[in-house]
Parts: C-alpha cells; sequence; structure tokens
C-alpha cells in the first residue's frame, strides 16, 4: 500500500475521516475524487469492478461541492464523497447496463431515488460497477461484460452478486459504494472482500429506479470501510417513497447511541460496552461442512461479544434448511415476471437491429422478435431462472412449488418472530467458506447457489443483516461476521457492530493491491 | 427428470428461444434445481398461511396522477426505441 510518510491517501480514508479533511480545509473534493480516479486507473487492469467510469462528471460534482465548502455551505456529511454505484441502479444519462447484454447500451431515463437523495447530499458518483447479470448470481462471474478479481486473492471472485462495488470499496477504489441484496449480495461480498455491509430490513429503502429482481425480498444496501460510513450511508438512502408502495413511515430508532458509541471511541478512551444486549447463536447455522476457520473466527468474534459485556443465548431457528429451496423457487418466480419487460421492442438489445441476426433470417415474426432478442440478450444464469420461475408458476405446478414455498416464507419468518422475543440480535456466519477461485462453480449453478445457504434467510424473512470483518483465514482471506436484528431495529444492529468494530482490528487491513 | 418437450414447452411460455444444446443443458440442471427444492413436501403447512409480504403492508395506494417528462428525459425514452417512425414506436404487426 502506498503512503505518503504514514499518512493514508484520500481515497484509503473512510467517508468520516474524509468529511473531517473536508470540513478543514486539509484535501479538497477534487483531490479526493482525483485520487480514487488514479486508483481505479492503476487497479483496475487487475480488478476490473467497474463496468463505467464517470471522470469527468465525478470531477465536475466534486469541483462543486469545493465551491459550497469554500462559501461556508457545506450540505453535510456526504458533500464531496466519491462513490461506486451498483450498475442495476438508474443515474439520469449515464449507461445503466444491469451487467446484461440486453441492456448494453442503455441511458437512464431518471435517477433512482436513492441516487436523487445522495445528488442532494453533495454525494459525488465516480462509475457504476460490475455485478452479476440483473444482480443474479453469487460471484460477479455471471456479468456478461467481465469478471471481477477479489482484491485479496487476484485469482478468487469478490462474491455477488455486489461484487464489482465490494472489491471498490476494499481496494479503496472508492470511499463508500452502494450495492443491492436480494439473496445475500450486500453481505456476501462484503464478508469474501474484508469490508461492512448492511443489508436493511425490507421496505427501508426505495428500490424506485432499481433494476427489478425479486421484488419480494431485494433492498437496496451500503457497503463500506466502517460500521459508521453503512450508517451514514444507510441514513441518507432510508425513508418512504411513494414510488416503491412497500417503503415504511418508520423513523430509525437507536440510531444515536450507535453514534454515540462511537464517538466515545474517537476519544480512544472507553470502549462502548454491550451490557444488557442478549445476542442470540443459532445452532442450524453452524453447519457440518463449513469451514473450520470460519467457525472459528465466527466463534470468537461471538466470545469478544461476550466479553463487551453482551449476553450469549443458544437459540434455534428451527426452517433454516429450508430457506434455500423457498427462496430458489420464490425469487426466480418472480424474477420471470421482472425480466418480461425485456421484449426486444421498446429499449435495449433488438433482433431487429442486430445485422447479423437479419442476414440470417430474411423473414421473421413478431413472436420471434420477443424470443429471439430475449435468447440472444440474456445470459445462462438469467435464462435458468426464467425458466424454472415458469416453471414453479405454470398450471398444475404452482401449488406444489410457489404457493408451498410462499407456506414455509411463513414459517420461516416466525422463526425470527419468536427468536427476537427472546434475543436483541443474532450473531453467524456470513458464508459456509471464504471467496473461492473464479471458475471454480460456474459450471455448477446448484452449487452457486449453496453459496448464499446462510444469507438468503433474512430475505425471506424481510429482517436485516449486517456484516463486519472478523478474521482472516490462513491464506489472508477475510471472514465476515453477520448480525441479523429485528424488523426495523437496525440501529441497534449499527450499534453492536460499531462496538464490535472498536474492540477488533480486523476493519483497519487493506489488502496487498 | 423433466423431459424435453416440457423443456420446450416452458421455453415457449417464456418466449425465450433456445439452442438444442441448451434445452439439453437447461433439462438436467432444472431437474437437480427443481429435485433439491423439491424437499419442502417434508414440511407440514397445513395450517399455515402464505406469506407475500414479510412487514405487514395492506393496500397501500396513491394518488394516480400524471407526471409529465421533462425534454431530457422524453428524448432519452425516444432515443432508445429499437425501430421508430418519427416518435413514435413501431413494431411488427400483431395480426397478419
Amino acid at each position: 500500500m502506498p503512503h505518503e510518510n504514514g499518512y493514508p491517501l484520500p481515497n484509503e480514508l473512510s467517508i468520516a475521516q474524509a468529511s473531517d479533511r473536508l470540513n478543514c480545509g486539509e484535501c479538497s473534493a477534487v483531490e479526493l475524487t482525483q485520487a480514487c480516479l488514479d486508483r481505479i486507473a492503476s487497479t483496475e487492469p487487475q480488478l476490473k469492478a467497474f463496468i463505467t467510469v464517470f471522470a469527468q462528471n465525478a470531477l465536475q460534482q466534486a469541483q462543486e461541492s469545493d465551491l459550497r465548502i469554500k462559501a461556508g455551505k457545506r450540505l453535510g456529511v456526504l458533500d464531496g464523497i466519491p462513490l461506486a454505484i451498483k450498475d442495476v441502479i438508474l443515474i439520469a444519462g449515464d449507461l445503466a447496463t444491469g451487467a446484461s447484454k440486453i441492456l448494453a447500451n442503455y441511458v437512464s431515463v431518471y435517477d433512482a431515488t436513492v441516487i436523487k437523495k445522495l445528488r442532494a447530499a453533495g454525494g459525488v458518483f465516480l462509475g457504476k460497477t460490475n455485478c452479476d447479470e440483473f444482480a443474479m448470481g453469487a460471484s460477479t462471474e455471471n456479468s456478461a461484460f467481465q469478471k471481477t478479481a477479489n482484491p485479496w486473492d487476484t485469482t478468487r471472485v469478490p462474491g455477488g452478486s455486489s461484487g464489482g462495488s465490494a472489491a471498490a470499496v476494499a481496494a479503496d477504489q472508492c470511499i463508500a459504494a452502494l450495492g443491492s441484496d436480494t439473496g445475500g449480495s450486500i453481505r456476501q461480498p462484503a464478508a469474501f472482500c474484508g469490508i461492512v455491509g448492511l443489508k436493511p430490513t425490507y421496505g427501508r429503502v426505495s428500490r424506485y429506479g432499481l433494476m427489478p429482481m425479486a421484488a419480494s425480498h431485494n433492498q437496496i444496501a451500503p457497503l463500506g470501510k466502517t460500521v459508521e460510513d453503512v450508517k451514514i450511508l444507510f441514513e441518507a438512502i432510508a425513508g418512504h417513497d411513494p414510488k416503491d408502495a412497500v417503503t415504511v413511515q418508520k423513523e430509525i430508532s437507536n440510531l444515536k447511541s450507535a453514534r454515540n458509541a462511537s464517538h466515545s471511541d474517537a476519544g480512544g478512551s472507553q470502549i462502548s460496552n454491550l451490557r444488557g444486549t442478549r445476542v442470540g447463536v443459532p445452532r442450524e447455522y453452524f453447519i457440518e461442512g463449513m469451514d473450520a476457520e470460519i467457525e472459528k473466527s465466527v466463534r470468537a468474534a461471538i466470545d469478544q461479544l461476550k466479553d463487551l459485556g453482551a449476553e450469549i443465548k443458544p437459540i434455534s431457528l428451527p426452517h433454516t434448511k429450508y430457506g434455500l429451496a423457498v427462496y430458489y423457487i420464490i425469487v426466480p418466480s418472480e424474477v420471470s415476471a421482472d425480466v418480461a419487460r425485456y421484449d426486444g421492442i421498446r429499449y435495449g438489445y433488438s433482433v431487429e437491429n442486430d445485422r447479423e441476426y437479419l442476414a440470417q433470417h430474411p423473414s421473421f415474426s413478431l413472436l420471434d422478435v420477443y424470443r429471439d432478442s430475449r435468447g440472444r440478450g440474456f445470459g445462462p444464469e438469467v435464462r435458468r431462472r426464467i425458466m424454472i420461475g415458469t416453471y414453479a408458476l405454470s398450471a398444475g405446478y404452482y401449488d406444489a412449488y410457489y404457493a408451498k414455498a410462499q407456506k414455509v416464507r411463513t414459517l420461516i419468518r416466525q422463526d425470527f418472530i419468536n427468536a427476537f422475543q427472546e434475543v436483541d440480535c443474532i450473531a453467524a456466519p456470513t458464508t459456509p467458506t471464504p471467496a473461492f477461485p473464479i471458475g471454480e462453480k460456474s459450471n455448477d449453478p446448484l452449487q452457486m447457489y449453496l453459496a448464499d445457504v446462510f444469507t438468503v434467510t433474512l430475505n425471506v424473512a424481510g429482517v436485516p443483516g449486517l456484516v463486519v470483518p472478523c478474521g482472516f483465514t490462513k491464506n489472508k482471506l477475510p471472514i465476515g461476521l453477520q448480525l441479523v436484528g429485528n424488523y426495523f431495529d437496525e440501529g441497534r444492529l449499527l450499534q453492536i457492530g460499531s462496538a464490535y468494530e472498536q474492540a477488533t482490528e480486523w476493519h483497519l487491513r487493506k489488502p496487498l493491491i | 427428470m423433466l423431459n424435453i418437450d416440457e423443456v420446450k414447452k416452458i421455453a415457449n411460455l417464456a418466449r425465450l428461444h433456445l439452442t438444442d444444446e441448451e434445452v439439453e443443458l437447461y433439462r438436467g440442471q432444472l431437474s437437480s434445481i427443481l429435485d433439491y427444492v423439491g424437499q419442502l413436501k417434508e414440511v407440514d403447512t397445513s395450517n399455515v398461511e402464505p406469506t407475500s409480504q414479510v412487514t405487514g403492508l395492506t393496500d397501500v395506494t396513491r394518488e394516480d396522477r400524471v407526471e409529465l417528462a421533462n425534454v431530457d428525459e422524453h428524448q432519452r425514452i425516444l432515443n432508445q426505441f429499437p425501430q421508430h417512425e418519427g416518435n413514435l414506436l413501431k413494431v411488427k404487426a400483431v395480426f397478419e
């Protein structure tokens, strides 16, 4: 890691640190943005985290921030902070591909609600990050354009689907990032890349302007270098939006104490304690076949929570083992409807504009436009999910698959409701293994699905989850602790995560890229 | 195990062209995924209501109000029509 006299480079800072530097004039927003762009230029040949980089626009946004700062009118902690955005979120006038060939040239018509909010807060958009096609995958290998490497070991995947955003944060190509999480797509890459990620409660953050992927499961979510940073981004993007009917009007509780907890540490004297906090440890998340180093690190993290004063209680979430099966019925069913809009007619790839196709097909029908545009435009995983979903929803199978899965979904949700009668938070591993080698699972879809075994149940139930770094394997691959909170209790989750983070140094390690 | 005709039927319902090799590939992959998710059969759900909304919201409505697109938005939409005549989206004949 290059350092000036042991002092961190601007792009290596957290939001909170960069914001302090901007406030005291030690660094300008343009310098901060340029440092990120330089880092992107030097590391992209290896990482391939970005699909599009908006160097010029970003520098212009940074200049505007600098003018506000000079005039004493800084908009807040995010003003002038360079961010990376997963390429399933719309920024008006900029390319938005969903990492899909079918939208390779698509230009966003409008800003997503989260982008509007970040724009109003003065955020600087560096570019759009790589992901699995339409966020379907667990390794970012399903991108139509490129495979992103893990900054800790470039022969391994960064996780997915928000792998580009996670790699960009871990490699200091940006200060923080947005991704989305439908079955673990924030938390699994956060764990694989050694950073912090928060999946909010279902309905906390508006999905208006997010490319649709299983609307009953997904959330836009922040990735950052510290718990404080994901808290800042979460507060900025959360809130009710009439354009996403499932968003709620609820205030975010317990955030103030989370802030106090981290401030007491900034003084260096006192580490916040967790006395009175009940942490549940579900036996179903420590399964046979899970990586021994991960189990060891996660158990050590739970001991650390105990040392901080938490009361540790063994609990049971008895329907955990059905989570993945429920997920892989309901999500493909929703996906088959979500992607019906890509039809070769209104926007995106169409065989009618494909010279090669036209040369091979002197005449073709409207039905051919649908079938062939979709057949050629979608990658294998998207097509696979369309097929599973169409099958599960088709006449004669609906009750056996979709209706059954929705009932088991009730049981999984009830497991969490019961558990949160007894505990304030649940501590568990994020993934059964550390980051796996690129190519290892790409020909076996079921093995790839199993990478999500510890994360999907949170989306099935709708509860929030926070991942914080909790160790490394012998091979220097990061391990993430997953903390699960009760509905709309992100504040407490952040408070507990922050206390753990302050007591450990895992989040301070940087990859040697 | 799904048969080839079943896979072709699903592909047709989904308006998805598959090559013969893809039909064979998906036949195996879909069958193993369906086997896996079939484990839900062992769960007793006789007295369980289905969940379609996890936080309990019901009947959320808002006023159906037209918001006019600005000139830029309008132009961006037009620019992405695969086929057009002037400002109109052009599609192939639905009825022969």
